[in-house]
């Protein structure tokens, strides 16, 4: 568990976090959603000291952080930040063991774990290893990015807009592999956007900030249908808010028994896409399939509408 | 249609013009007198077909011939037969036992050679060899010149004669030359890399240092020399050890001080541009991963700015090169001292002797250290 305890950052005059304080649960994703100057990047800099408050504390697991030095803390802390910041002039696989590294591990220690990072991350090991970033395109670079903040295991990752530079496929592919290495280890990961579709789509939790002021804390679903302040609806969006609620379910979710006459659509499919798919083919419900390819049952027009409702 | 090369059309023009309007040899009565040009024709009638037909057959390959390889073993072939042919003229004209008379290479000679120096080197670049090629290459040429020069054939010419008298002399000169060139490079390294650190994570130092040594880069070198006389004669009385150590207002440690301080500046100025060209992501990355500030100099920034830094290096170590030779003024020592000795006699041989070295060391510090700067580049920029 990490608890920020009324965080402040001032720079001279200027107040760039104001008195922030937020609970996040261990084994849980967090994204902290605000504009820029909005203070996010530097409450997520406040948790790994990259950034010293000006008052206020933060607890990881019950310990206060300014416990032990600072460079120790960041090495039990996951580090990933937008354009990568991988060193250019090492291989891949030295990259990934920057911190295993400085922790001591054996060199067949290290190994080994940068062979499994790389399969994990669909990196062919012996391909790539050896290379350099720059021989690497975009989304790989990125792969390699997380690898290497992964690499030593840390229960908790913070990210700064790692997917800023990528394009959208791309991206909501690096999006799914994040959900799922989140899930597999359980990594409590607190990850900054200005993307408020990616904070909705990642986040357990989101945090909206703007000025410097924690807004809003809560469930996606929440933040949609009780904003807290003016500023979250509209930084939601007023117009799309059922869809974005739709968004937030899938239809392996809400399936019901029994066969139908309609479209197939997996069973990790958001119901926005469901519902785009029923509009499409005019059908009124659609056959959902599981994972392994077989009709595990259907959702119906009627039950996803129930969803999209404000009452929900 | 075949295509012509420009380069080498202007090559061969220019070589042509220099043998058929300028003496290839000087001959001299002795070593101070003008000399009066002879044509290689009129002494060695084979030797001269010999040598201008493979001049014209280089001339050839230099105009029609792409392939690079081929226009290197031109020039090379054309070096070496106009040394051959000159150190055998030279052989002819004079007379046994005679430690007089001097037979110099001429203009024509120095023209054509320049012509064809720049065929080869030109192909060499063609060739784009790697780091360690080039270096290769260096050495394979350095040492195949040294054979030919210790083998006896060219004795007779008369910077060998002027070597032959001052061997002893010669050896010391270009360790003295090689010790101050590299010890005040040394030093600079020493005081310059840190003070660029500091002026790196200061910007307020940086301004400050770099204007400093800026003032001092502007200062003549004959006028520094001036300047450090005094107080380093003032400091030798007043201090009898530094005295004992070598320190006098004139001599090598003013020399060797000069060098220090003009070094500074490229130094420092490259290790503040590579260390500010360290991209800002990867310094922040290190850091949030737990890298002291220790280790992110030593493992990030110091390697990824090392090239610009060997830059700033190989500029001091080609310019020191240079420089030392004006030192001999003040008793520095060095090659200079044949350069000065020569002028003071007119003796222009001995001018070379003291100024082809030189050119010669410059040349192989600059090609040996941007070897190791395309080495340590690993990354495009």
């Amino acid at each position: 568990m990490i608890q920020l305890e009324s965080l402040c950052k001032r720079y001279g005059e200027s107040t760039v976090v104001d008195d922030v304080s937020m609970v996040i649960e261990p084994r849980t994703m967090t994204t902290i959603v605000g504009t820029s100057g909005s203070g996010k990047s530097t409450l997520l800099r406040m948790i790994n000291r990259l950034v010293e408050p000006t008052s206020g504390r933060v607890l990881i697991d019950g310990n206060a952080t300014t416990a032990e030095p600072a460079h120790l803390l960041r090495r039990r802390i996951g580090y990933a930040i937008q354009g990568l910041g991988l060193f250019p002039h090492r291989t891949v696989a030295d990259n990934i063991a920057t911190v295993p590294r400085l922790l001591g591990w054996s060199d067949e220690r290290v190994r080994e774990r940068v062979t499994e990072l790389l399969e994990l991350f669909q990196l062919d090991p012996g391909l790539y290893a050896t290379k350099f970033p720059h021989e690497l395109s975009g989304g790989q670079q990125q792969r390699v990015g997380v690898a290497r903040a992964l690499a030593a295991k840390p229960n908790v990752l913070l990210m700064d807009e790692p997917f800023g530079a990528l394009d959208p496929i791309i991206r909501a592919k690096a999006q799914d592999d994040l959900l799922g290495i989140q899930r597999r280890f359980g990594t409590t990961v607190i990850l900054v956007t200005h993307d408020i579709d990616e904070a909705f789509r990642l986040g357990d939790r989101v945090a909206v900030m703007s000025q410097g002021r924690l807004l809003q804390h809560d469930r996606p679903a929440v933040l949609l249908t009780q904003p807290a302040d003016p500023f979250v609806s509209q930084l939601i969006g007023a117009g799309d808010k059922s869809l974005k609620l739709l968004s937030l379910t899938t239809a392996g979710e809400i399936v019901e028994p029994g066969k139908v006459d309609g479209p197939a659509v997996p069973w990790s499919v958001t119901l926005r896409d469901v519902l785009a798919e029923l509009v499409w083919s005019g059908a009124a419900a659609a056959t959902v399939v599981g994972p392994d390819g077989g009709p595990i049952g259907h959702v119906t027009l009627a039950s996803i509408l129930t969803r999209g409702r404000q009452a929900a | 249609m075949q295509r012509i090369d420009r380069l080498g059309v202007l090559l061969s023009f220019v070589g042509a013009l220099a043998l058929t309007l300028l003496p290839l040899l000087v001959f001299k009565a002795n070593r101070i007198v003008p000399g009066e040009p002879r044509a290689l024709l009129d002494l060695l009638p084979t030797a001269a077909l010999a040598l201008y037909s493979t001049l014209a057959a280089a001339a050839a390959v230099a105009v029609f011939v792409q392939s690079p390889r081929v226009r290197l073993l031109a020039a090379l072939i054309g070096i070496a037969a106009l040394a051959v042919a000159v150190a055998a003229a030279a052989d002819i004209l004079t007379p046994a036992d005679n430690r007089v008379v001097r037979v110099a290479p001429g203009a024509g000679f120095w023209i054509v050679l320049i012509a064809l120096g720049l065929l080869a080197t030109d192909a060499l670049t063609r060739l784009r060899p790697g780091p360690v090629l080039r270096v290769a290459t260096l050495a394979v040429f350095l040492a195949a010149t040294l054979a030919a020069l210790g083998s006896g054939f060219f004795d007779d010419l008369s910077i060998m004669r002027e070597y032959a008298v001052n061997a002893t002399r010669f050896a010391h000169e270009a360790r003295r030359h090689l010790l101050l060139a590299l010890g005040s490079l040394a030093a600079a390294v020493i005081v310059a890399l840190p003070l660029g650190v500091l002026c790196h994570r200061q910007p307020r130092l940086r301004n400050a240092v770099l204007g400093a040594l800026n003032v001092v880069q502007t200062i003549p070198s004959i006028a520094l020399f001036g300047i450090l006389m005094a107080p380093l004669a003032a400091m030798a009385l007043a201090f009898p050890a530094l005295a004992a150590l070598g320190l006098s207002g004139i001599g090598a440690a003013p020399a060797a001080i000069a060098l220090f301080l003009y070094s500074l500046l490229p130094i420092v100025g490259n290790t503040v541009v590579g260390l500010g060209r360290v991209s800002p992501a990867a310094v922040d990355a290190a850091r949030g991963m737990g890298l002291t500030d220790g280790q992110i100099l030593r493992q990030i920034e110091l390697p990824l700015a090392l090239p610009t830094i060997l830059t700033g290096i190989r500029i001091v170590l080609v310019q020191n090169i240079g420089m030392v030779t004006i030192a001999a003024l003040i008793g520095g020592g060095g090659f200079g001292a044949f350069v000065f000795q020569g002028i003071g006699q007119t003796a222009i041989d001995l001018v070379l002797l003291g100024a082809i070295p030189t050119v010669v060391l410059a040349f192989s510090a600059s090609v040996v250290l941007d070897a190791l700067t395309d080495l340590t580049r690993r990354v495009p920029r």
